[in-house]
């Protein structure tokens, strides 16, 4: 037995054809299991779909009531049997209701984990180490220039910001599902208590978030508020409204951005984003490396992002490690949901 | 180190002035002494040590890291200092990684479990780490450090630090912060301390040493000024105001000296006697002092007193154009060559200080009789006398203005932008006070362009497309076609933006990242009037033109883009100056 007779490459996305479902599928296909809500990873369209209560329900948000033909939850440590083939649901770390799916048939076992970190965030069950023998990891930030450090000190960079710039609205792009709600916990976890504003395409997320029980303080609508109540504020938006016409209700608006991304000056500077902070729901080169290693796994398959690098550190440790070119995949966008 | 490295790297992103003053004024009001002190020495460009090279850091890395990983990640950054900065390894062990689980027990359980324990909780690092490392302790021990020693310390200091800490430190260590930060602005900002303004700071500076303690302390109130030790100081200029054709109507001609407007940069050029020695310093009008950018001049500045006046290249006895004189100002190393080929020249039209004694009380006609004695007593062919321009009416003056070469300019006409006139009661007065000084430009270049493309702005107009690129029709391959003749982002009231920027929404026709293309068609665009001063040839641009100080003079919503104008007028233009400038 070959891990690729379990799990193999299709147009589609990853499929295992022995239990006759897909893992994240690009496409619409008959059986998708779906690691997390984040538009690359879980699309609308496919006949059955198997995630977490929290991925369903997130997608559902998203897409509406139909975005599948037929829905199942399942819960974290908990398996479901297709066909020959026993897929188990384990925390990822990455958003609220992020799943690594453990696929076992034969006594081979094969973790696609999706997207997932490996630090602590209040927003979400923290990333579970699952001993395997083929890892699927991605790659997004799997250059060694890439590492996030604390996040508690980039939240200290931004208050430290909003005290010395009293009369400006400090703006902070994060993507709508995952970092806003991470970053407004994290400002609370701080210590800061004022309202948090939103744009109003992060309601509706933020809301459910809450409806979880994560605890988020107070939060405001900006549409709501006149421009003079907005100076001092931080106000939490999809990245694309930091350029957009909705930046002009807010008094000598301070761009922030919130993302892996901000870590090279070039990233940051490209966007016109005069704050940085690196914060980020996914690993970094020493969480991806550790994890690696710490799996056991002797094969590593590598998606979406700097694929060469990982596959170069793991052949330099004797490990064996391919590229999985997905299309689609780490293009997690919010252009469409920007305009209020 | 570590709150040096956070206000670098803020002011590094930081594209707006005021609010890089406020936040060095907040790193001084909140940092102690010695720290600050050092920062406003580095800000200052006032350091001295001896400096890393690129091939240092590059040595320093490589022993560290895999070849292969350095070239990727070189390869995605794009700058040495910075991929060196973030990829520096770190000491400490990697985050933990989650809790292992007991699953299947078929699995193969190969997990060694010395990666488990490698994988101990990091320290909580501060945001910019670097522990007890200070901006003071780094400067003294590389003011003292021999070469040999220096990678070792380097790499020693590089373990401490963290990504932004390091990023500071190397650029630091290598020379030049270049954060957009100039000596003055800094000195603004430590000045915003006490209630002072930049000029306070630079009377005193040339007397002043890093770390400033004493400076700080007077500007929090807790010591004595510190005493100016500067014999040739920069003293802060008068400014004229702009005139219109319709105030001359209330000014008496009799009460006016008028000079030409050189198209040069405004200079003070200050020479004094320090213990039986001469110093002598050329500032700018902003009070930099530019003094190494031109030996030349320096060298003729011997006679003990302030002369203000214009900086202008001269060849063969003749002016020229400003665009000759930015070829000097953009070269960094002054050689001989570049001495011989763009030799410095100073135009004096008003004298400050005559050795010891202050004349700016004085009234400028009084001023201008000391000034011609001093230009002769100087007898240096580099510093000569900007002329009076003869007239008794307005009319004449107007007509000089039109015509500067026979309004005395002679052949100097072409290097003319304009006429001072100068009040002779008027005493010299620091700032801009309305009423002595006016400042008469000849009209402006016209031209209709047609806008092609529109690029949002930065800071408070990000969200505004406010960079315009504008073109003139030609002749081209299938017919008439726009060719793109410059770019403004400027002349356009508050209200105007808002309409330009509706229109270029409402109107585009594609776009590539932060620039829109709006429709330019014969019947279909939209026509500005853009004002310029002046107009050269310019291989970087595809029309072969390069136009100074373009400005959106007016928006012409009535004009249809099919009559704007076409580069023969331009080509007209241009010769019609070069003709100016031989005649």
């Amino acid at each position: 037995m070959r891990p690729e007779d379990i799990l193999a490459l299709t147009p589609a996305g990853l499929c295992c054809k022995r239990g006759s479902f897909h893992i994240d599928p690009t496409r619409p296909v008959e059986r998708a299991l779906i690691t997390h809500a984040h538009s690359d990873h879980a699309r609308a369209g496919h006949g059955a779909v198997l995630a977490t209560q929290e991925t369903l329900d997130l997608m559902r948000l998203r897409y509406g009531e139909n975005f599948a033909g037929a829905t199942q939850a399942i819960g974290y440590g908990e398996s479901v049997k297709l066909d020959a083939v026993t897929a188990t649901f384990h925390p990822a770390g990455h958003v609220l209701g992020s799943a690594q799916i453990a696929v076992e048939a034969d006594g081979l076992r094969i973790v696609a984990s999706g997207d997932y970190k490996n630090v602590a965030d209040p927003t979400c069950a923290p990333f579970e180490l699952v001993p395997c023998d083929v890892f699927i990891t991605e790659a997004t930030f799997a250059l060694p220039v890439f590492r996030h450090g604390n996040p508690g000190g980039e939240i200290a960079k931004l208050l430290r910001s909003v005290s010395v710039f009293p009369d400006r609205a400090h703006l902070v792009g994060a993507y709508s599902l995952g970092k806003a709600q991470r970053l407004i916990a994290l400002l609370r976890n701080a210590g800061y208590d004022s309202p948090i504003y939103l744009h109003g395409a992060m309601e509706k997320i933020t809301r459910y978030y809450e409806s979880r029980g994560v605890a988020l303080g107070e939060l405001r609508l900006a549409r709501g508020a006149t421009k003079p109540t907005l100076a001092g504020t931080i106000t939490i938006c999809p990245p694309s409204a930091l350029n957009d016409l909705w930046t002009r209700r807010f008094p000598e608006p301070l761009n922030a951005f919130a993302s892996g991304w901000m870590r090279v000056r070039a990233r940051a500077r490209q966007q016109g984003v005069a704050l940085p902070l690196v914060i980020s729901d996914h690993a970094d080169w020493d969480g991806l490396t550790a994890t690696i290693a710490a799996t056991g796994a002797s094969e590593i398959w590598v998606t979406h992002g700097q694929e060469d690098a990982l596959v170069h550190w793991c052949g330099a440790r004797g490990l064996g490690a391919r590229p999985l070119d997905i299309v689609g995949y780490g293009e997690e966008d919010d252009a469409s949901e920007a305009e209020e | 180190m570590n709150r040096f490295a956070e206000l670098l790297d803020r002011l590094a992103y930081e594209p707006a002035r005021n609010s890089k003053l406020r936040l060095m004024t907040d790193y001084f009001r909140s940092t102690g002494d010695p720290e600050r002190g050092w920062a406003l020495a580095a800000l200052t460009g006032a350091l001295s040590f001896r400096h890393a090279k690129p091939g240092l850091i590059r040595n320093l890395i490589a022993e560290r890291t895999d070849p292969v990983l350095f070239a990727l990640s070189y390869d995605y950054v794009g700058d040495l200092s910075e991929t060196v900065a973030l990829m520096w390894p770190r000491h400490f062990p990697s985050p933990p990684v989650g809790e292992r689980r007991d699953g299947g027990s078929e699995v193969q359980r190969n997990a060694s479990t010395a990666a488990l324990a490698l994988a101990t909780p990091i320290p909580n690092p501060s945001p910019y780490g670097g522990g007890d490392l200070s901006l003071t302790s780094v400067i003294q021990i590389l003011s003292t450090l021999g070469k040999a020693q220096l990678p070792q310390q380097l790499a020693r200091w590089l373990d401490a630090l963290d990504e932004t800490g390091r990023w500071a430190l190397i650029k630091l260590v290598t020379g030049g912060l270049r954060v957009g930060v100039s000596a003055r602005l800094a000195k603004a900002a430590v000045g915003a301390l006490g209630g002072k303004d930049a000029q306070d700071i630079e009377l005193l500076w040339p007397g002043l040493a890093p770390p400033y303690v004493d400076l700080f302390a007077w500007l929090e109130g807790r010591g004595a000024q510190p005493a100016s030790g500067d014999p040739a100081p920069f003293r802060p200029p008068m400014l004229a105001h702009a005139l219109d054709d319709a105030d001359l109507a209330n000014l008496d001609p009799t009460d006016f000296l008028a000079e030409w407007k050189w198209d040069g940069i405004r200079v003070q050029a200050v020479s004094a006697l320090r213990d039986g020695a001469n110093v002598a310093r050329l500032y700018s009008r902003t009070g930099e002092d530019i003094s190494k950018g031109f030996p030349d001049l320096i060298d003729v500045l011997r006679l003990p007193g302030a002369i203000d006046g214009e900086l202008l290249i001269r060849r063969d006895g003749l002016v020229q154009s400003f665009n000759v004189l930015q070829q000097r100002l953009n070269r960094k190393a002054v050689t001989p060559k570049l001495i011989v080929d763009f030799p410095g020249h100073l135009r004096a039209y008003d004298l400050l200080a005559d050795g010891e004694e202050d004349l700016r009380a004085l009234p400028f006609s009084e001023r201008r009789v000391r000034l011609e004695g001093f230009v002769a007593r100087l007898g240096e062919e580099r510093v000569d006398l900007s002329p009076l321009i003869t007239f008794a009416t307005w009319d004449d003056l107007m007509a000089a203005r039109e015509n500067p070469d026979a309004g005395g300019a002679g052949a100097d006409g072409a290097a003319v932008e304009g006429i001072m006139l100068k009040r002779r009661e008027a005493p010299y007065l620091p700032g801009r006070p309305k009423g002595p000084w006016w400042k008469w430009k000849r009209d402006p270049f016209i031209i209709d362009a047609v806008l092609m493309y529109a690029q949002r702005g930065h800071g408070k107009r990000s969200s505004y497309y406010s960079d315009y690129t504008f073109g003139v029709w030609t002749r081209g391959e299938g017919g008439d076609e726009l060719v793109p003749v410059g770019k403004a982002y400027f002349g356009f009231t508050d209200e105007e933006l808002v309409q330009i920027d509706r229109y270029v929404r409402r109107n585009t026709t594609d776009r590539f990242g932060p620039v829109r293309e709006v429709v330019h068609e014969p019947d279909q665009g939209l026509v500005l009037e853009v004002a310029f001063e002046g107009l050269q040839r310019s291989t970087r641009h595809k029309s072969g033109l390069a136009m100074r100080f373009p400005r959106v003079n007016r928006l012409r919503w009535d004009k249809p883009p099919g009559e704007a104008d076409r580069l023969e007028r331009l080509e007209s233009m241009i010769a019609q100056i070069e003709a100016g400038r031989t005649a």
